[in-house]
Protein backbone atom coordinates (compact mmCIF):
# COMPACT_ATOMS: atom_id res chain seq x y z
CA UNK A 1 0.00 0.00 0.00
CA UNK A 2 1.39 3.37 -1.02
CA UNK A 3 1.36 5.88 1.80
CA UNK A 4 2.42 9.52 1.72
CA UNK A 5 3.40 11.45 4.84
CA UNK A 6 3.52 15.21 4.42
CA UNK A 7 6.23 16.94 6.38
CA UNK A 8 7.30 20.50 7.00
CA UNK A 9 10.51 21.77 8.50
CA UNK A 10 9.84 24.50 11.03
CA UNK A 11 11.77 26.72 13.40
CA UNK A 12 12.28 25.17 16.81
CA UNK A 13 10.19 27.13 19.28
CA UNK A 14 12.36 25.75 22.10
CA UNK A 15 14.97 28.26 20.89
CA UNK A 16 12.75 31.17 21.89
CA UNK A 17 14.23 33.30 24.64
CA UNK A 18 14.65 36.92 25.67
CA UNK A 19 17.32 37.28 23.01
CA UNK A 20 15.65 35.14 20.35
CA UNK A 21 12.21 36.60 19.73
CA UNK A 22 9.67 35.29 17.26
CA UNK A 23 10.82 37.48 14.40
CA UNK A 24 14.48 36.55 14.80
CA UNK A 25 13.54 32.89 15.03
CA UNK A 26 11.49 33.10 11.83
CA UNK A 27 14.30 34.88 10.03
CA UNK A 28 17.14 32.55 10.92
CA UNK A 29 16.72 30.92 14.28
CA UNK A 30 18.90 28.05 15.25
CA UNK A 31 18.68 24.48 14.07
CA UNK A 32 15.34 23.75 12.48
CA UNK A 33 13.19 20.77 13.35
CA UNK A 34 10.60 18.49 11.83
CA UNK A 35 7.23 20.04 12.64
CA UNK A 36 6.28 18.08 15.80
CA UNK A 37 2.78 17.26 14.54
CA UNK A 38 4.24 15.77 11.35
CA UNK A 39 6.26 13.27 13.38
CA UNK A 40 2.97 11.71 14.46
CA UNK A 41 1.88 11.54 10.82
CA UNK A 42 5.12 9.85 9.80
CA UNK A 43 4.90 7.40 12.71
CA UNK A 44 1.37 6.51 11.60
CA UNK A 45 2.64 6.02 8.05
CA UNK A 46 5.45 3.71 9.15
CA UNK A 47 3.03 1.66 11.25
CA UNK A 48 0.64 1.30 8.31
CA UNK A 49 3.51 0.04 6.14
CA UNK A 50 4.52 -2.42 8.88
CA UNK A 51 1.00 -3.77 8.92
CA UNK A 52 0.03 -3.67 5.27
CA UNK A 53 3.31 -3.55 3.34
CA UNK A 54 4.23 -1.01 0.71
CA UNK A 55 6.20 2.14 1.35
CA UNK A 56 5.65 5.51 2.97
CA UNK A 57 6.91 8.38 0.84
CA UNK A 58 7.78 11.49 2.79
CA UNK A 59 7.10 14.69 0.87
CA UNK A 60 8.45 17.99 2.10
CA UNK A 61 8.39 21.35 0.41
CA UNK A 62 10.79 24.06 1.47
CA UNK A 63 14.22 25.54 1.16
CA UNK A 64 17.29 23.33 0.62
CA UNK A 65 17.80 22.84 4.37
CA UNK A 66 14.53 20.87 4.29
CA UNK A 67 16.73 17.94 3.20
CA UNK A 68 17.71 17.64 6.87
CA UNK A 69 14.09 17.10 7.87
CA UNK A 70 13.68 14.46 5.17
CA UNK A 71 16.80 12.68 6.43
CA UNK A 72 15.40 12.72 9.95
CA UNK A 73 12.28 11.07 8.54
CA UNK A 74 14.26 8.44 6.65
CA UNK A 75 16.29 7.72 9.77
CA UNK A 76 13.03 6.99 11.60
CA UNK A 77 11.47 4.89 8.87
CA UNK A 78 14.44 3.13 7.29
CA UNK A 79 13.50 0.86 4.38
CA UNK A 80 9.83 1.50 4.98
CA UNK A 81 10.28 5.07 3.82
CA UNK A 82 11.33 7.03 0.77
CA UNK A 83 11.72 10.78 0.57
CA UNK A 84 11.20 13.42 -2.08
CA UNK A 85 12.24 17.03 -1.68
CA UNK A 86 9.86 19.52 -3.29
CA UNK A 87 12.22 22.40 -3.85
CA UNK A 88 12.17 25.24 -6.33
CA UNK A 89 12.72 28.98 -5.88
CA UNK A 90 9.41 29.37 -7.71
CA UNK A 91 7.66 27.71 -4.75
CA UNK A 92 8.71 30.43 -2.34
CA UNK A 93 6.00 32.59 -0.75
CA UNK A 94 3.30 30.10 -1.67
CA UNK A 95 0.16 30.49 0.42
CA UNK A 96 -1.57 27.39 1.77
CA UNK A 97 -3.55 26.80 -1.42
CA UNK A 98 -0.45 27.03 -3.66
CA UNK A 99 1.37 24.72 -1.27
CA UNK A 100 -1.53 22.29 -1.44
CA UNK A 101 -1.41 22.48 -5.24
CA UNK A 102 2.28 21.56 -5.24
CA UNK A 103 1.76 18.72 -2.74
CA UNK A 104 -1.27 17.42 -4.66
CA UNK A 105 0.77 17.23 -7.89
CA UNK A 106 3.56 15.44 -6.06
CA UNK A 107 1.10 12.92 -4.57
CA UNK A 108 -0.22 12.23 -8.06
CA UNK A 109 3.33 11.75 -9.28
CA UNK A 110 4.08 9.25 -6.49
CA UNK A 111 1.11 7.40 -7.94
CA UNK A 112 -1.50 4.96 -6.64
CA UNK A 113 -1.42 6.45 -3.14
CA UNK A 114 -3.98 4.99 -0.72
CA UNK A 115 -3.50 7.19 2.33
CA UNK A 116 -2.02 10.65 2.71
CA UNK A 117 -1.08 11.54 6.27
CA UNK A 118 -0.49 15.00 7.68
CA UNK A 119 -0.02 16.55 11.08
CA UNK A 120 -2.72 18.73 12.60
CA UNK A 121 -0.92 21.92 11.66
CA UNK A 122 2.56 23.35 11.31
CA UNK A 123 3.78 25.13 14.42
CA UNK A 124 5.11 28.11 12.46
CA UNK A 125 2.31 29.15 10.10
CA UNK A 126 -0.36 27.27 12.06
CA UNK A 127 -2.99 27.67 9.36
CA UNK A 128 -4.02 23.98 9.43
CA UNK A 129 -5.25 24.59 5.88
CA UNK A 130 -2.87 22.65 3.69
CA UNK A 131 -3.89 19.03 4.29
CA UNK A 132 -7.59 19.85 3.86
CA UNK A 133 -6.81 21.69 0.64
CA UNK A 134 -4.74 18.78 -0.67
CA UNK A 135 -7.79 16.57 -0.15
CA UNK A 136 -10.09 19.11 -1.79
CA UNK A 137 -7.83 19.47 -4.83
CA UNK A 138 -7.43 15.70 -5.22
CA UNK A 139 -11.13 15.05 -4.60
CA UNK A 140 -10.24 12.66 -1.79
CA UNK A 141 -12.23 12.28 1.43
CA UNK A 142 -10.61 14.04 4.39
CA UNK A 143 -10.62 12.83 7.97
CA UNK A 144 -9.19 15.33 10.43
CA UNK A 145 -8.10 15.03 14.09
CA UNK A 146 -7.64 11.26 13.83
CA UNK A 147 -6.71 9.65 17.16
CA UNK A 148 -7.07 6.00 16.19
CA UNK A 149 -7.00 4.01 12.97
CA UNK A 150 -9.39 1.14 13.68
CA UNK A 151 -9.25 -0.66 10.37
CA UNK A 152 -7.80 -0.37 6.90
CA UNK A 153 -9.53 -2.74 4.50
CA UNK A 154 -7.21 -3.00 1.52
CA UNK A 155 -9.57 -5.20 -0.48
CA UNK A 156 -12.63 -3.05 -0.01
CA UNK A 157 -10.60 0.15 -0.07
CA UNK A 158 -12.07 1.57 3.10
CA UNK A 159 -10.69 3.01 6.31
CA UNK A 160 -12.35 3.37 9.70
CA UNK A 161 -10.97 5.80 12.25
CA UNK A 162 -11.84 7.59 15.47
CA UNK A 163 -11.78 11.38 15.27
CA UNK A 164 -11.51 13.72 18.23
CA UNK A 165 -14.27 16.32 18.23
CA UNK A 166 -14.34 19.30 20.54
CA UNK A 167 -17.19 17.77 22.49
CA UNK A 168 -16.65 14.07 21.99
CA UNK A 169 -15.41 11.41 19.61
CA UNK A 170 -16.68 10.09 16.33
CA UNK A 171 -16.11 6.74 14.68
CA UNK A 172 -16.20 7.25 10.97
CA UNK A 173 -15.53 5.26 7.84
CA UNK A 174 -14.65 6.41 4.37
CA UNK A 175 -13.29 5.22 1.05
CA UNK A 176 -9.66 5.09 0.00
CA UNK A 177 -7.73 6.94 -1.19
CA UNK A 178 -8.15 9.47 1.62
CA UNK A 179 -6.26 12.23 3.40
CA UNK A 180 -5.92 12.04 7.21
CA UNK A 181 -4.63 14.55 9.68
CA UNK A 182 -3.55 12.93 12.90
CA UNK A 183 -3.13 13.84 16.55
CA UNK A 184 -0.55 12.76 19.08
CA UNK A 185 -2.77 10.06 20.57
CA UNK A 186 -2.16 7.91 17.50
CA UNK A 187 1.28 7.01 18.81
CA UNK A 188 4.59 8.47 19.89
CA UNK A 189 7.10 8.80 17.09
CA UNK A 190 9.91 6.26 17.27
CA UNK A 191 13.52 7.25 17.69
CA UNK A 192 15.86 6.89 14.76
CA UNK A 193 18.28 3.99 15.10
CA UNK A 194 22.00 4.54 14.78
CA UNK A 195 22.02 2.54 11.54
CA UNK A 196 19.01 4.47 10.33
CA UNK A 197 20.79 7.76 10.85
CA UNK A 198 23.91 6.52 9.04
CA UNK A 199 21.92 5.25 6.08
CA UNK A 200 19.77 8.37 5.89
CA UNK A 201 22.85 10.56 5.89
CA UNK A 202 24.00 8.90 2.68
CA UNK A 203 20.57 8.70 1.04
CA UNK A 204 20.16 10.37 -2.32
CA UNK A 205 16.92 12.30 -2.11
CA UNK A 206 15.33 13.32 -5.41
CA UNK A 207 14.17 16.90 -5.90
CA UNK A 208 10.99 17.70 -7.77
CA UNK A 209 10.53 21.29 -8.95
CA UNK A 210 7.78 23.16 -10.75
CA UNK A 211 8.79 21.80 -14.13
CA UNK A 212 8.91 18.18 -12.96
CA UNK A 213 5.45 18.57 -11.48
CA UNK A 214 4.01 20.38 -14.50
CA UNK A 215 3.12 23.52 -12.57
CA UNK A 216 3.11 26.88 -14.29
CA UNK A 217 4.58 29.88 -12.49
CA UNK A 218 1.23 31.65 -12.22
CA UNK A 219 -0.32 28.92 -10.06
CA UNK A 220 2.43 28.77 -7.44
CA UNK A 221 4.56 31.07 -5.31
CA UNK A 222 3.72 34.72 -4.78
CA UNK A 223 2.15 34.90 -8.26
CA UNK A 224 -0.36 32.18 -7.60
CA UNK A 225 -1.10 33.09 -3.99
CA UNK A 226 -4.39 34.70 -3.02
CA UNK A 227 -3.19 35.91 0.35
CA UNK A 228 0.06 37.53 1.42
CA UNK A 229 1.59 38.48 4.75
CA UNK A 230 3.52 41.69 4.10
CA UNK A 231 3.53 42.77 7.72
CA UNK A 232 4.76 40.40 10.41
CA UNK A 233 5.56 41.89 13.80
CA UNK A 234 6.04 40.94 17.41
CA UNK A 235 2.82 40.62 19.39
CA UNK A 236 2.06 43.35 21.90
CA UNK A 237 3.87 42.72 25.15
CA UNK A 238 1.48 41.48 27.78
CA UNK A 239 1.43 43.58 30.89
CA UNK A 240 2.22 40.75 33.27
CA UNK A 241 3.39 42.50 36.39
CA UNK A 242 3.84 39.49 38.55
CA UNK A 243 2.48 39.90 42.03
CA UNK A 244 3.62 37.23 44.44
CA UNK A 245 1.13 36.54 47.21
CA UNK A 246 2.76 35.27 50.38
CA UNK A 247 1.38 33.79 53.55
CA UNK A 248 -0.41 30.78 54.95
CA UNK A 249 -2.68 28.95 52.49
CA UNK A 250 -5.98 30.27 53.87
CA UNK A 251 -4.69 33.87 53.96
CA UNK A 252 -3.31 33.60 50.42
CA UNK A 253 -6.60 32.13 49.25
CA UNK A 254 -8.53 35.09 50.68
CA UNK A 255 -6.24 37.65 49.04
CA UNK A 256 -6.23 35.88 45.69
CA UNK A 257 -10.01 35.43 45.72
CA UNK A 258 -10.42 39.19 46.33
CA UNK A 259 -8.10 39.99 43.45
CA UNK A 260 -9.64 37.57 40.97
CA UNK A 261 -13.15 38.74 41.81
CA UNK A 262 -11.97 42.35 41.35
CA UNK A 263 -10.47 41.40 37.96
CA UNK A 264 -13.94 40.08 37.04
CA UNK A 265 -12.53 36.84 35.68
CA UNK A 266 -14.66 34.72 38.00
CA UNK B 1 -20.75 44.45 0.71
CA UNK B 2 -22.27 41.08 1.46
CA UNK B 3 -20.81 39.07 4.33
CA UNK B 4 -21.63 35.43 4.99
CA UNK B 5 -21.36 34.33 8.60
CA UNK B 6 -21.47 30.55 8.80
CA UNK B 7 -23.01 28.95 11.89
CA UNK B 8 -21.82 25.77 13.55
CA UNK B 9 -23.59 23.60 16.05
CA UNK B 10 -23.24 20.31 17.86
CA UNK B 11 -26.23 18.09 18.57
CA UNK B 12 -28.64 20.99 18.26
CA UNK B 13 -26.66 23.55 20.26
CA UNK B 14 -25.18 26.55 18.48
CA UNK B 15 -21.45 26.81 19.10
CA UNK B 16 -20.77 30.11 20.90
CA UNK B 17 -18.11 30.98 18.31
CA UNK B 18 -20.94 31.41 15.77
CA UNK B 19 -22.33 34.34 17.75
CA UNK B 20 -18.88 35.86 18.07
CA UNK B 21 -18.39 35.50 14.33
CA UNK B 22 -21.71 37.08 13.44
CA UNK B 23 -20.88 39.95 15.81
CA UNK B 24 -17.62 40.76 14.04
CA UNK B 25 -19.39 40.39 10.70
CA UNK B 26 -21.91 42.98 11.99
CA UNK B 27 -19.07 45.35 12.89
CA UNK B 28 -17.51 45.05 9.41
CA UNK B 29 -20.89 45.46 7.72
CA UNK B 30 -21.84 48.53 9.75
CA UNK B 31 -18.61 50.27 8.85
CA UNK B 32 -18.96 49.49 5.14
CA UNK B 33 -22.64 49.69 4.26
CA UNK B 34 -22.81 45.95 4.21
CA UNK B 35 -25.26 43.22 5.03
CA UNK B 36 -24.69 40.10 7.10
CA UNK B 37 -26.21 36.84 5.93
CA UNK B 38 -26.11 33.97 8.41
CA UNK B 39 -25.66 30.58 6.78
CA UNK B 40 -27.01 27.64 8.73
CA UNK B 41 -26.45 24.09 7.55
CA UNK B 42 -27.86 21.12 9.44
CA UNK B 43 -31.01 19.13 10.03
CA UNK B 44 -33.96 20.53 12.00
CA UNK B 45 -32.06 23.75 12.55
CA UNK B 46 -34.55 26.36 11.35
CA UNK B 47 -34.88 27.90 14.84
CA UNK B 48 -31.20 28.84 14.65
CA UNK B 49 -31.97 31.30 11.85
CA UNK B 50 -34.04 33.52 14.12
CA UNK B 51 -31.37 33.37 16.77
CA UNK B 52 -28.69 34.35 14.22
CA UNK B 53 -30.73 37.42 13.30
CA UNK B 54 -31.24 38.31 16.96
CA UNK B 55 -27.46 38.14 17.37
CA UNK B 56 -26.65 40.50 14.51
CA UNK B 57 -27.41 38.98 11.08
CA UNK B 58 -29.67 40.87 8.64
CA UNK B 59 -30.99 37.71 7.09
CA UNK B 60 -30.39 33.98 7.12
CA UNK B 61 -30.15 31.17 4.62
CA UNK B 62 -30.95 27.73 5.95
CA UNK B 63 -29.85 24.53 4.25
CA UNK B 64 -31.82 21.88 6.09
CA UNK B 65 -31.10 18.35 5.00
CA UNK B 66 -30.72 14.96 6.65
CA UNK B 67 -27.24 14.61 5.09
CA UNK B 68 -26.12 17.64 7.09
CA UNK B 69 -27.22 16.41 10.51
CA UNK B 70 -23.62 15.87 11.64
CA UNK B 71 -20.68 17.80 10.31
CA UNK B 72 -19.04 16.08 7.36
CA UNK B 73 -16.55 18.17 5.49
CA UNK B 74 -17.57 17.11 1.99
CA UNK B 75 -21.32 17.39 2.53
CA UNK B 76 -21.13 20.76 4.25
CA UNK B 77 -18.32 21.98 2.02
CA UNK B 78 -20.14 21.31 -1.24
CA UNK B 79 -23.32 22.93 0.09
CA UNK B 80 -21.48 26.06 1.19
CA UNK B 81 -19.46 26.14 -2.03
CA UNK B 82 -22.60 26.09 -4.17
CA UNK B 83 -24.22 28.79 -2.08
CA UNK B 84 -21.09 30.95 -2.35
CA UNK B 85 -20.96 30.46 -6.12
CA UNK B 86 -24.63 31.41 -6.44
CA UNK B 87 -24.57 34.38 -4.09
CA UNK B 88 -21.02 35.73 -4.60
CA UNK B 89 -20.53 37.15 -1.12
CA UNK B 90 -17.60 39.54 -0.72
CA UNK B 91 -16.55 37.89 2.50
CA UNK B 92 -17.21 34.53 4.15
CA UNK B 93 -16.51 34.27 7.87
CA UNK B 94 -16.51 31.13 9.98
CA UNK B 95 -15.58 30.39 13.56
CA UNK B 96 -12.14 28.85 13.94
CA UNK B 97 -13.39 25.82 15.83
CA UNK B 98 -12.44 22.35 14.63
CA UNK B 99 -15.26 22.21 12.07
CA UNK B 100 -14.66 25.73 10.79
CA UNK B 101 -10.97 25.09 10.37
CA UNK B 102 -11.83 22.17 8.06
CA UNK B 103 -14.76 23.68 6.24
CA UNK B 104 -13.08 26.99 5.40
CA UNK B 105 -9.96 25.63 3.65
CA UNK B 106 -12.08 23.07 1.79
CA UNK B 107 -14.36 25.74 0.36
CA UNK B 108 -11.47 28.15 -0.26
CA UNK B 109 -9.61 25.48 -2.27
CA UNK B 110 -12.65 24.47 -4.33
CA UNK B 111 -13.77 28.06 -4.85
CA UNK B 112 -10.22 29.23 -5.55
CA UNK B 113 -10.28 32.07 -3.03
CA UNK B 114 -7.97 33.35 -0.30
CA UNK B 115 -8.31 32.38 3.34
CA UNK B 116 -6.87 33.68 6.60
CA UNK B 117 -7.21 31.16 9.42
CA UNK B 118 -7.64 31.60 13.14
CA UNK B 119 -7.73 35.39 13.07
CA UNK B 120 -7.77 37.56 16.17
CA UNK B 121 -8.88 40.70 14.36
CA UNK B 122 -10.60 41.56 11.10
CA UNK B 123 -11.00 44.94 9.44
CA UNK B 124 -11.83 46.34 6.04
CA UNK B 125 -9.04 48.30 4.43
CA UNK B 126 -9.70 49.88 1.04
CA UNK B 127 -12.66 47.64 0.44
CA UNK B 128 -10.63 44.52 1.12
CA UNK B 129 -10.42 42.27 4.15
CA UNK B 130 -7.36 42.77 6.35
CA UNK B 131 -6.86 40.00 8.88
CA UNK B 132 -4.58 39.79 11.89
CA UNK B 133 -3.50 36.37 13.07
CA UNK B 134 -0.88 34.94 15.36
CA UNK B 135 1.74 32.55 14.02
CA UNK B 136 4.66 30.67 15.53
CA UNK B 137 2.70 29.81 18.64
CA UNK B 138 1.69 33.39 19.24
CA UNK B 139 5.23 34.71 19.08
CA UNK B 140 4.56 36.79 15.98
CA UNK B 141 1.51 38.58 14.61
CA UNK B 142 0.91 38.63 10.87
CA UNK B 143 -1.32 40.93 8.88
CA UNK B 144 -2.90 38.98 6.03
CA UNK B 145 -3.86 40.80 2.84
CA UNK B 146 -6.05 39.38 0.09
CA UNK B 147 -5.81 39.54 -3.67
CA UNK B 148 -8.68 41.74 -4.81
CA UNK B 149 -11.52 40.70 -7.03
CA UNK B 150 -12.50 37.43 -5.40
CA UNK B 151 -14.40 36.40 -2.33
CA UNK B 152 -12.27 36.63 0.80
CA UNK B 153 -12.52 34.11 3.61
CA UNK B 154 -11.44 34.09 7.24
CA UNK B 155 -11.97 32.07 10.39
CA UNK B 156 -12.20 33.85 13.73
CA UNK B 157 -10.43 32.52 16.82
CA UNK B 158 -12.58 31.80 19.83
CA UNK B 159 -13.03 34.33 22.56
CA UNK B 160 -11.33 37.28 20.87
CA UNK B 161 -14.47 39.17 19.85
CA UNK B 162 -17.55 39.40 22.07
CA UNK B 163 -20.95 38.21 20.91
CA UNK B 164 -23.83 40.69 20.86
CA UNK B 165 -26.66 40.34 23.35
CA UNK B 166 -29.67 38.77 21.66
CA UNK B 167 -32.02 41.52 20.50
CA UNK B 168 -35.41 39.88 19.93
CA UNK B 169 -36.75 43.00 18.22
CA UNK B 170 -34.45 42.38 15.26
CA UNK B 171 -36.07 40.67 12.30
CA UNK B 172 -34.99 39.65 8.83
CA UNK B 173 -35.62 37.39 5.87
CA UNK B 174 -35.11 33.70 6.30
CA UNK B 175 -34.71 31.78 3.07
CA UNK B 176 -33.70 28.26 2.22
CA UNK B 177 -31.24 26.60 -0.12
CA UNK B 178 -30.59 22.99 -1.01
CA UNK B 179 -27.89 20.54 -0.12
CA UNK B 180 -25.74 19.49 -3.06
CA UNK B 181 -24.72 15.91 -2.34
CA UNK B 182 -27.15 13.09 -1.74
CA UNK B 183 -26.28 10.47 0.86
CA UNK B 184 -25.05 8.14 -1.90
CA UNK B 185 -22.57 10.78 -3.07
CA UNK B 186 -20.96 11.15 0.35
CA UNK B 187 -18.19 8.59 0.88
CA UNK B 188 -17.88 9.30 4.60
CA UNK B 189 -20.28 7.64 7.04
CA UNK B 190 -20.46 8.29 10.74
CA UNK B 191 -20.68 4.98 12.59
CA UNK B 192 -20.82 6.29 16.12
CA UNK B 193 -20.77 9.48 18.10
CA UNK B 194 -19.77 9.63 21.72
CA UNK B 195 -20.32 12.90 23.51
CA UNK B 196 -18.01 13.64 26.41
CA UNK B 197 -20.65 14.19 29.07
CA UNK B 198 -20.28 16.53 31.97
CA UNK B 199 -17.05 18.10 30.85
CA UNK B 200 -16.40 21.62 29.75
CA UNK B 201 -14.34 21.64 26.61
CA UNK B 202 -11.04 23.47 26.97
CA UNK B 203 -11.96 25.57 23.97
CA UNK B 204 -15.14 26.90 25.48
CA UNK B 205 -13.82 27.41 28.97
CA UNK B 206 -13.50 30.89 30.41
CA UNK B 207 -11.61 29.37 33.35
CA UNK B 208 -9.02 26.60 33.11
CA UNK B 209 -7.20 24.99 36.04
CA UNK B 210 -4.22 22.94 34.88
CA UNK B 211 -1.87 20.51 36.56
CA UNK B 212 1.69 19.63 35.63
CA UNK B 213 4.59 17.55 36.83
CA UNK B 214 4.08 18.95 40.33
CA UNK B 215 0.81 17.07 40.83
CA UNK B 216 3.05 13.99 41.00
CA UNK B 217 0.53 11.37 39.89
CA UNK B 218 -2.97 10.55 38.78
CA UNK B 219 -4.40 11.16 42.26
CA UNK B 220 -2.69 14.53 42.34
CA UNK B 221 -5.21 15.81 39.82
CA UNK B 222 -8.06 15.42 42.35
CA UNK B 223 -7.46 18.78 44.11
CA UNK B 224 -6.82 20.47 40.74
CA UNK B 225 -10.12 19.16 39.42
CA UNK B 226 -11.90 20.16 42.63
CA UNK B 227 -10.76 23.74 42.11
CA UNK B 228 -11.82 23.66 38.45
CA UNK B 229 -15.23 22.32 39.47
CA UNK B 230 -15.89 24.95 42.12
CA UNK B 231 -14.97 27.67 39.62
CA UNK B 232 -17.11 26.11 36.89
CA UNK B 233 -13.97 25.78 34.79
CA UNK B 234 -12.26 23.12 32.75
CA UNK B 235 -9.39 20.88 33.70
CA UNK B 236 -6.13 21.13 31.78
CA UNK B 237 -2.67 19.61 31.92
CA UNK B 238 0.89 20.06 30.79
CA UNK B 239 2.59 17.68 28.41
CA UNK B 240 4.68 16.26 31.25
CA UNK B 241 1.54 15.12 33.07
CA UNK B 242 0.02 13.68 29.90
CA UNK B 243 3.21 11.86 28.91
CA UNK B 244 3.36 10.33 32.39
CA UNK B 245 -0.14 8.93 31.75
CA UNK B 246 -1.64 10.73 34.71
CA UNK B 247 -4.34 12.30 32.55
CA UNK B 248 -5.61 11.77 28.98
CA UNK B 249 -4.15 13.69 26.05
CA UNK B 250 -7.32 15.66 25.38
CA UNK B 251 -6.49 17.80 28.42
CA UNK B 252 -3.06 18.81 27.12
CA UNK B 253 -2.47 22.53 26.72
CA UNK B 254 0.50 23.65 24.65
CA UNK B 255 2.29 23.29 21.38
CA UNK B 256 1.24 19.71 20.65
CA UNK B 257 -2.00 20.03 22.58
CA UNK B 258 -4.58 22.78 22.55
CA UNK B 259 -4.13 26.51 22.37
CA UNK B 260 -6.43 28.17 24.86
CA UNK B 261 -7.28 31.72 25.77
CA UNK B 262 -9.45 31.74 28.88
CA UNK B 263 -10.15 34.72 31.13
CA UNK B 264 -8.42 32.90 33.97
CA UNK B 265 -5.72 30.23 33.76
CA UNK B 266 -4.50 28.67 37.00
CA UNK B 267 -1.30 26.65 36.54
CA UNK B 268 -0.69 24.21 39.39
CA UNK B 269 2.74 22.61 39.55
CA UNK B 270 3.55 23.56 35.97
CA UNK B 271 7.08 24.80 35.40
CA UNK B 272 6.20 26.57 32.17
CA UNK B 273 8.20 25.06 29.33
CA UNK B 274 8.09 27.27 26.25
CA UNK B 275 5.84 24.69 24.56
CA UNK B 276 3.31 24.98 27.37
CA UNK B 277 3.45 28.77 27.43
CA UNK B 278 2.76 28.74 23.68
CA UNK B 279 -0.64 27.26 24.38
CA UNK B 280 -1.82 29.53 27.18
CA UNK B 281 0.18 32.71 27.54
CA UNK B 282 -2.49 34.90 25.94
CA UNK B 283 -4.92 34.04 28.75
CA UNK B 284 -6.28 37.21 30.31
CA UNK B 285 -5.20 36.50 33.89
CA UNK B 286 -2.68 33.81 34.78
CA UNK B 287 -2.16 32.46 38.28
CA UNK B 288 0.87 30.25 38.87
CA UNK B 289 1.33 27.98 41.87
CA UNK B 290 4.75 26.37 41.99
CA UNK B 291 7.33 25.39 44.59
CA UNK B 292 10.19 26.71 42.48
CA UNK B 293 10.37 30.53 42.55
CA UNK B 294 12.49 30.44 39.38
CA UNK B 295 9.98 28.43 37.32
CA UNK B 296 9.45 30.15 33.95
CA UNK B 297 5.68 30.05 34.43
CA UNK B 298 6.06 33.04 36.77
CA UNK B 299 7.36 35.13 33.85
CA UNK B 300 3.92 35.10 32.23
CA UNK B 301 1.85 35.06 35.42
CA UNK B 302 -0.11 37.96 36.91
CA UNK B 303 -0.32 36.36 40.35
CA UNK B 304 2.10 33.90 41.81
CA UNK B 305 2.10 31.61 44.82
CA UNK B 306 5.44 30.04 45.67
CA UNK B 307 4.60 26.93 47.61
CA UNK B 308 3.13 23.45 47.73
CA UNK B 309 0.11 23.13 45.48
CA UNK B 310 -1.34 20.44 47.74
CA UNK B 311 -1.67 23.06 50.48
CA UNK B 312 -2.66 26.09 48.43
CA UNK B 313 -5.03 24.56 45.87
CA UNK B 314 -7.42 23.05 48.47
CA UNK B 315 -7.34 26.36 50.37
CA UNK B 316 -8.38 28.17 47.19
CA UNK B 317 -11.14 25.62 46.58
CA UNK B 318 -12.47 26.12 50.11
CA UNK B 319 -12.32 29.90 49.79
CA UNK B 320 -14.15 29.99 46.45
CA UNK B 321 -16.73 27.55 47.75
CA UNK B 322 -17.57 30.16 50.37
CA UNK B 323 -17.47 33.15 48.04
CA UNK B 324 -19.38 31.67 45.12
CA UNK B 325 -22.21 30.16 47.12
Amino acid sequence: MEIVALMKQTPDTAQLSQRMDGLKLMAKGGPRIVNPWDEYALEAGIRLVEEHGGVCTILSMGKPETMEALKTGLAMGGKKTKAVFLGDPKFENSDSLCTARILAKAIQKVGDVSIVLAGKSAIDGDTANTAVQVAALLGMPYLGYVVEIKEVNVEEKTITVVRALEKGRETVTTTLPAVLSVLKELGEPRYASFMGIRKAAKAKIPRWGAKTLGLSPNEIGANGSLVAWPDVSLPPVKDANLEIIEGEPDEVAKVLADKLLAEKVI
Amino acid sequence: MKIFSVFDHYEGDVDAISYETVAIARKLADANNGTVVAVIMGHDVSDMAQSAIHHGADSAIVIDDATLKHFRIMAHGEALLKLAQDESPDIILLGANSNGRELAPYVAAKFGVGLASDCVDLEIDNGSLLATRPALAGNVMAKITFKKGTTQMATLRRRVYPALEADTSRSGDISTASAVLSEDDIPTKILGLETAEGEISLNDASIIVSGGRGVAGEEGFAPVKALADVLGGALGASRAAVDANWIPYKYQVGQTGQTVQPDLYIACGISGAIQHLAGMKTSKIIVAINKDPDAPIFQVANYGIVGDLFKYVPALTAEFEKRLK
